[in-house]
């Protein structure tokens, strides 16, 4: 009760929030952290419960803001259809990629999802109607009620989605279907054998990743104003996506969620005060550090530290 | 473009050439993941830090070929040490840490490729050398001088690091110590040790590799990231352990290439790795030849 | 007595090596069977065929009547078939009792306070309450081989196959997981036990059966088993 009573609260805070006279680029910055949230959320639900690292969140990221770009040009339909078509072709990847992992695992799946990254770009680069290799440029709605600005509007469309994301990777981890998801990774062999439908628990971590992924894609055109394939499936988005949740924690939903906010930021600040290249190496470095040095992340430091001081 | 046999076997020669140069640039990825079972998905970013080392020594005018057997004992050192690294952290703990063993080495990539950037620029870098320019006359067809080159020092590479496994004691340790570790410290020789000489071969010869890859073409820090589908394609084509199928595994990729840059453009190029690393994944996961 | 476990003309080929040719074998109700062979017969091989790890080539397997070629290893377990894991394979992230919810909850749909009790009479019967709660990296070797016991038993198996559990353990660890298998059988759980221990395997099975090279080259009672020729050659050599 208390989680729901806090998700309601933000909600309505946020969207007091965007009334405000705060500057413009607040929002602008906000929703890249908050994208960031359900970004790496969204990793660990396949990442972290089941163990299948997949690195290949840009194919998904990248689907969604190009699903979103067709419902735009060819209906023009509004951000909610944008969204949920995204997600539904994002998920529809995400249950071909389950699939995939009946043969694969370990460094083979991982592999396979980079593979699925350059299919996708080639695909888009290869399709004049969603602008090819050289892209769209795009013009936001003028008009955004409530709100008093479009990019206010995404603002808080993507706290929602947050919300919505640390509430699906809560319910997960505490329910039947996260606890087989944590044998099939500590054992797929002997989770098979104790009963856990292995493949289709996979299906359905995948499906509900690459959902949400491609839900968090869905507004990158809108928020842009521009897109081209090359930033749209960067592989960044990957080494970022991995390692929110690594340096976070993989183990509990606060890990994403700790580690987002924590990483995004100093990826703004880096960005504004140094360069955009060296924010890639901030990540990396952070990555290397945490997987050799803290391999339980935040989470899991805090988790030491409480039972050292009883 | 137009369908032509002249253009087909065009197509199939420059690909057999590329694909040699692909067997040179595998052939490490073949020894630390095919056969150590590393996940060593930075093992193309080692490639490009190759290829800028060669970049690098060539300001001071060295020849490219010699730029990269001077930096071998560079990468090989570099290479033993990675691996201790690796092992001390990772595969001591167990099958736990597989999700941070291959997130390690995604992590350092990343960092080996801004690191480039950052020392080096996004714009593209080649090597100088009298060989590059010119081309060769084949008959009717015109084969680029570079591509002979690379073809020349792969094939002199594969068959080298081919004879050293299985002529050599340690060579043919390094191929046992995959399979069976414990046969092996029977025999008094320690595992860790082989592996980390393994590595360390697989990590010097990206020196060379390097070379030939900035004397075929220009190279760019995220280069690394066409090259993780290529390597990896042809390694797991050939079939984890095969050295010898690494040589046919990169051919077939090579002309499935050329083929398609032929006819259907540099826009779907890219994608041919990718796909074909998927089917093989999909289709006959243990390769053409894989133990 | 009829035959819990039927396995009928079965193959399985690894690339050019064949691990089992034409094996048949039947198991009745409540029986305990010993599986024994030398390294590399195909022991564990066909256990996992029985389980559903591995899928067979040709040949047919039925549980209960029921044919279960085709079917994954978790419909198997559901249906009653339980094994243990030479190597042990621990949920590493949860405690000994965490373990057993696991098949508690998907097998038998047992949950919450009912699948703890549950669990902690299984752990209770084989000495393992004290430990109930501790991570599995702090379990020693026999406790490790007793959970993947209990583990298999919170299945609430008609079936369990014990895969090598005594493997390298001392005279007095062997004879409490002994004093497990024969207690589950009492329960009028079937047992296949696969061991390399000798004694065991006497003490423990009213019919053993012996795997070579793929293949069952001989079958009887314990005494029977151990003296046949055939059986010795395959152990001892020519």
């Amino acid at each position: 009760m208390r989680f729901w009573s806090i998700c309601a609260g933000f909600i309505v805070l946020a969207f007091g929030l965007v009334q405000s006279p705060v500057n413009d680029y607040f929002f602008f910055a906000g929703f890249v952290i908050l994208q960031a949230i359900v970004l790496a959320t969204a990793w660990n639900i396949l990442g972290g419960y089941a163990g299948y690292v997949n690195f290949g969140v840009p194919a998904f990221v990248g689907t969604g803001a190009y699903a979103a770009l067709l419902v735009h040009l060819s209906i023009s339909g509004p951000l909610i259809v944008q969204i949920l078509f995204a997600a539904l072709v994002s998920g529809a990847l995400g249950f071909l990629v389950g699939l995939i992992s009946v043969r694969l695992r370990g460094i083979f799946f991982s592999i396979a999802t980079v593979a699925l990254v350059f299919i996708m770009e080639t695909l888009v680069i290869n399709w004049r109607y969603l602008g090819g290799a050289t892209g769209l440029q795009l013009t936001r709605p003028t008009e955004a009620w409530p709100f008093d600005g479009y990019v206010r509007m995404l603002f808080w469309v993507m706290v929602v989605m947050a919300v919505i994301a640390l509430a699906i990777a809560r319910y997960i981890q505490d329910s039947h279907f996260g606890r087989g998801l944590r044998a099939l990774r500590d054992s797929e062999d002997a989770a098979e054998c104790a009963g856990v439908p292995t493949l289709r628990l996979k299906l359905m971590a995948c499906t509900v990743s690459g959902a949400l992924l491609g839900a968090a894609g869905a507004p990158m055109p809108m928020y842009m104003s521009y897109i081209e394939p090359y930033s749209s499936f960067n592989l960044v988005y990957a080494v970022s996506a991995l390692a929110m949740p690594i340096i976070g924690g993989m183990s509990h939903w606060i890990g994403p969620l700790v580690g987002a906010i924590l990483l995004a930021t100093i990826q703004q600040i880096v960005t504004v005060t140094i360069s955009s290249e060296l924010n890639v190496l901030v990540v990396g470095v952070l990555l290397v550090v945490f997987v050799i040095a803290a391999p339980d992340g935040i989470v899991g430091l805090y988790r030491k530290w409480k039972a050292s001081s009883k | 473009m137009a369908f032509s046999v002249d253009l087909l076997i065009e197509a199939v020669i420059f690909g057999l050439l590329l694909g040699c140069f692909y067997a040179a640039v595998s052939i490490g990825l073949s020894v630390a993941f095919g056969l150590l079972d590393v996940p060593h998905v930075a093992h193309p970013a080692m490639l490009i830090l190759g290829s800028y080392g060669v970049y690098l020594l060539g300001q001071y005018g060295v020849d490219p070929i010699v730029a990269g057997l001077l930096l071998t004992p560079v990468f090989f050192f570099l290479g033993a040490g990675l691996y201790r690294m690796y092992y001390e952290t990772f595969e001591k703990r167990g099958q736990s840490a597989a999700v941070n063993g291959l997130a390690f080495f995604f992590g350092l990539a990343f960092i080996i490729e801004v690191l480039l950037v950052v020392a080096f620029g996004v714009d593209q870098r080649s090597a100088e050398a009298g060989y590059i320019g010119g081309s060769l006359k084949l008959g009717e067809f015109r084969i680029p001088f570079r591509l002979v080159v690379a073809f020349g020092v792969a094939l002199v590479l594969t068959a080298a690091l081919t004879a050293y496994l299985s002529r050599t004691f340690t060579g043919r340790a390094i191929k046992a110590v995959g399979q069976d570790e414990a046969a092996l410290r029977l025999m008094g020789a320690d595992p860790v040790r082989i592996k980390q000489i393994a590595f360390g071969i697989a990590t010097g010869v990206n020196a060379l590799a390097g070379a030939m890859l900035i004397i075929v073409t220009p190279v760019e820090p995220t280069m690394d990231r066409i090259y993780i589908g290529r390597t990896f394609c042809v390694v797991v084509l050939a079939g984890l352990g095969s050295m010898s199928g690494t040589l046919v595994a990169a051919i077939i990729l090579g002309v499935a290439e050329s083929i398609v840059l032929m006819f259907l453009g540099a826009s779907w190029a890219p994608a041919v790795a990718f796909g074909l690393l998927l089917a093989v994944l999909a289709f006959r996961p243990k390769g053409l030849f894989g133990r | 007595m009829e035959s819990i476990l039927e396995v009928s003309k079965v193959s399985k080929h690894f690339g050019g090596f064949t691990a089992l040719s034409g094996v048949d074998l039947r198991v009745a109700q409540g029986e305990r069977l010993g599986l024994i062979g030398p390294n590399g017969s195909g022991k564990t091989t066909l256990i996992n065929c029985i389980s559903g790890s591995l899928l067979n080539d040709e040949g047919e397997i039925s549980f209960k009547g029921k044919a279960i070629s085709k079917l994954p290893a978790h419909r198997r377990t559901c249906l009653g078939i339980a094994r243990s894991f030479q190597i042990p394979r621990p949920f590493t992230s949860m405690s000994m009792i965490e373990n057993l919810m696991v098949p508690l909850s998907y097998v038998c749909g047992i949950t919450g306070d009912q699948a703890e009790q549950k669990a902690m009479e299984i752990l209770s019967g084989m000495g393992l309450a004290a430990k109930a709660r501790t991570a599995t990296n702090q379990l020693s070797q026999v406790e490790l081989r007793k959970m993947e016991l209990a583990r298999a038993m919170a299945a609430q198996p008609a079936l369990l196959i014990s895969d090598e559990a005594m493997a390298g353990l001392s005279g007095s660890e062997i004879d409490e997981v002994l004093e497990i298998l024969l207690d589950m059988n009492s329960k009028g759980i079937t047992i296949i036990m696969i061991e390399h221990i000798m004694q065991a395997v006497m003490a423990f099975s009213q019919r053993v059966v012996c795997l070579d090279a793929g293949q069952i080259i001989c079958e009887g009672t314990p005494e029977h088993v151990v003296a046949d020729p055939y059986v010795q050659r395959a152990y001892l050599g020519d």
